[in-house]
């Protein structure tokens, strides 16, 4: 592990933020504003310039201060690692160019949200931080870090309802990293070490192991939101400020999922029984169904969103059962675990940049109406032609049609989903689409239809609009790069021996 | 029976007591006060763990970690609690009711 190329840049993704979250904290409010901005371009460039250095120069580490692991801290910068880091800057730099404009527009009405910046920052740092890990603990931390700076921009607003819906959120994630916590006890406990790579090697499958798989598993999935534990989402994610569901469906989630990846890719892969996989597979199925109906049956956008979110999640959760081979497989025929967890990661990608538009569109709606109830959306079209159409991209891709991220992501699963044999997931996945496409139609619908009385509409920074159209582009841009991407996230040494374990632990598993 | 053996099953107890709480209990300190226990469960754990394979000294990383876990805890306890004490403020409900 420690024979690997250093390179400054894991610790500079995590303490640059770090700083400049501190720092505007000594600023009045229009300075942190300012030192916010600059902070989130500054961090994206960093971002952006670690990404193409791990593209030359294959995994590169930082060991903080030169302590070796175990006591000290060990970075790693893989390319999984590069390409979430990457997806977050992208995605979180345009939702801060947006907030600036989204606040300032309300900076009379009181809601200037001076405090978002630092939280903003903090919470990039701890993504940064969660993806970059390489032992269970600091996964730990990190996780921590943004769940406690999720909680924080969630309750910006105190008013009642996120005041609920926040603390609600807060004892949800604090039972989820305990369960956590107490799963890397058990695996310290019986192997001695937290750290990733190492842990691969010498877990071996017993009570003790599978025990820690039943209490790490639920707790991320309370934390990314997995069926059933996806009750906290829909009130936290809709009753916070635009910039900050966006940034809390698009990126925060996320995190738990890279975790479980990781995990169930690099660490479990020896005790991983069939079972397992299937379980989980049907809370995604379950998820996927559930939400988008739940979605389609919600009479604001925002809860239509937020509901969708759950169900776009869902889609991540039907790649875990895919990872462990179905009995009778033998190895060498598993030729559906690139498209399958490839498929997770584009989805990863695709929903944060559609989610983030669709949000922010929201936001740009509300803004204009005073209220997001759909039924005062007929005859949108023609007034705000913009937003309609960042609505509608971004729809599509949620929906999974061609030529967007969302359908890489659904085209690639449905592939691992057939290759591997697994074929009853297949209509979850597809049903899934069409749920999802009845409550965007829904939207575009009632957007085109014309109105009898026209609301009067309050104006709106033509900029917002901007932003958010162009995440929704952004999410069929992702498609372009797509073939590059996925081999560079194959050429991961350290995860393809994980996808080696995995193929090992299946067959052990299934025994 | 060994020392860390009863140490070990003690915290499991407190975690499931834990859990328990956080789903059965309504009232909002009740509820932090059940993730407090789920917590102490969680460190009580990794503190058992710290005495292994005879040694003659105790392993440092399990103090290490559940020193930073106590810190994280005591934080996330802090401002569960500021969030429950504002919704009293401003509504002066205690519980989550049906509709929220």
């Amino acid at each position: 592990m420690t024979d690997l190329p250093t390179s400054p840049f894991p610790a500079l993704l995590v303490g640059l933020p770090f700083l400049l979250a501190t720092l505007s904290l000594f600023f009045s409010s229009k300075g942190k504003a300012v030192v916010g901005l600059i902070g989130s371009f500054l961090t994206a460039l960093l971002a952006i310039v670690a990404f193409v250095e791990v593209t030359q120069q294959g995994t590169v580490i930082h060991i903080l201060g030169g302590w070796e692991p175990p006591l000290g801290i060990l970075l790693r910068m893989d390319s999984l690692a590069a390409v979430f880091i990457g997806m977050t800057a992208l995605v979180g730099v345009f939702i801060s160019l947006y907030a600036r404009g989204y606040f300032r527009a309300q900076e009379d009405s009181s809601e200037g949200f001076p405090l978002f910046w630092p939280l903003w920052l903090f919470l990039w740092a701890g993504l940064n931080g969660l993806f970059l890990s390489n032992d269970l603990f600091n996964l730990f931390v990190t996780i921590e870090v943004i769940g406690i700076c999720a909680v924080a921009l969630a309750v910006l607003s105190g008013k009642k309802a996120a005041l609920f819906a926040g603390l609600r959120y807060l004892l949800a994630a604090i039972t989820g990293s305990m369960a956590y916590l107490f799963g890397v006890a058990l695996i310290y406990g019986s192997t001695g070490t937290l750290d990733l790579a190492l842990l691969g090697q010498v877990l071996e499958p017993g009570p003790t192991t599978t025990f820690a798989l039943l209490v790490i598993t639920p707790g991320l999935m309370i934390k990314m939101a997995g069926f059933p534990f996806h009750f906290w989402l829909p009130p936290a994610h809709s009753s916070a400020p635009a910039p900050v569901s966006a940034l809390l469906s698009a990126l925060v989630v996320k995190g738990a999922f890279y975790i479980l990846l990781r995990l169930w890719t690099e660490v479990f892969g020896v005790s991983l029984t069939f079972a397992a996989g299937q379980l989980i597979g049907v809370a995604g199925a379950v998820a996927v169904i559930w939400g988008s109906w739940q979605a389609f049956m919600q009479t604001s956008l925002k809860l239509i969103v937020a509901h969708s979110s759950v169900a776009q999640l869902g889609y991540l959760l039907l790649v875990f059962p895919l990872l462990v081979l179905a009995p009778g497989v033998t190895a060498d025929s598993a030729d559906w675990l690139s498209p399958a967890w490839t498929a997770g990661v584009y989805q990863v990608i695709a929903h944060a940049f559609a989610k983030a538009s669709f949000f922010l569109s929201a936001g740009i709606i509300i803004m204009a109406m005073g209220h997001d109830r759909i039924e005062s959306f007929r005859d949108l079209a023609a007034r705000m032609p913009m937003t309609v159409m960042a609505i509608g991209l971004a729809g599509v891709s949620l929906i999974g049609l061609p030529p967007s991220g969302g359908f890489m992501a659904k085209w690639n699963l449905l592939q691992g989903i057939f290759l591997s044999g697994q074929w009853w997931w297949a209509p979850a996945v597809l049903g899934g689409s069409l749920l999802t496409a009845s409550y965007v139609f829904m939207l575009m619908r009632l957007a085109f239809a014309p109105a009898r009385k026209k609301e009067p509409l309050r104006p709106v920074p033509f900029r917002l609009q901007v932003f958010a159209l162009l995440l929704a582009l952004g999410s069929f841009l992702i498609i372009l790069p797509a073939e590059s991407l996925i081999q560079f996230l194959e050429s991961s040494q350290i995860f393809g021996s994980g996808i080696e374990s995995i193929v090992e632990g299946g067959v052990y598993g299934n025994d | 029976m060994e020392a860390y053996k009863i140490y070990s099953l003690t915290s499991a107890v407190l975690f499931v007591i834990g859990i328990g709480g956080i789903f059965i209990a309504r009232h909002f300190i009740k509820k932090i006060i059940a993730t407090i226990i789920m917590g102490g469960g969680v460190f009580l754990c990794f503190v058992s763990f710290a005495e292994r394979d005879a040694l003659n000294f105790a392993d440092p990383v399990p103090h290490a970690m559940v020193i930073t876990g106590i810190v994280v805890a005591v934080a996330s306890a802090a401002f569960a609690l500021a969030l429950a004490r504002r919704i009293y403020q401003l509504t002066g409900e205690e519980s989550f009711t049906k509709d929220q």
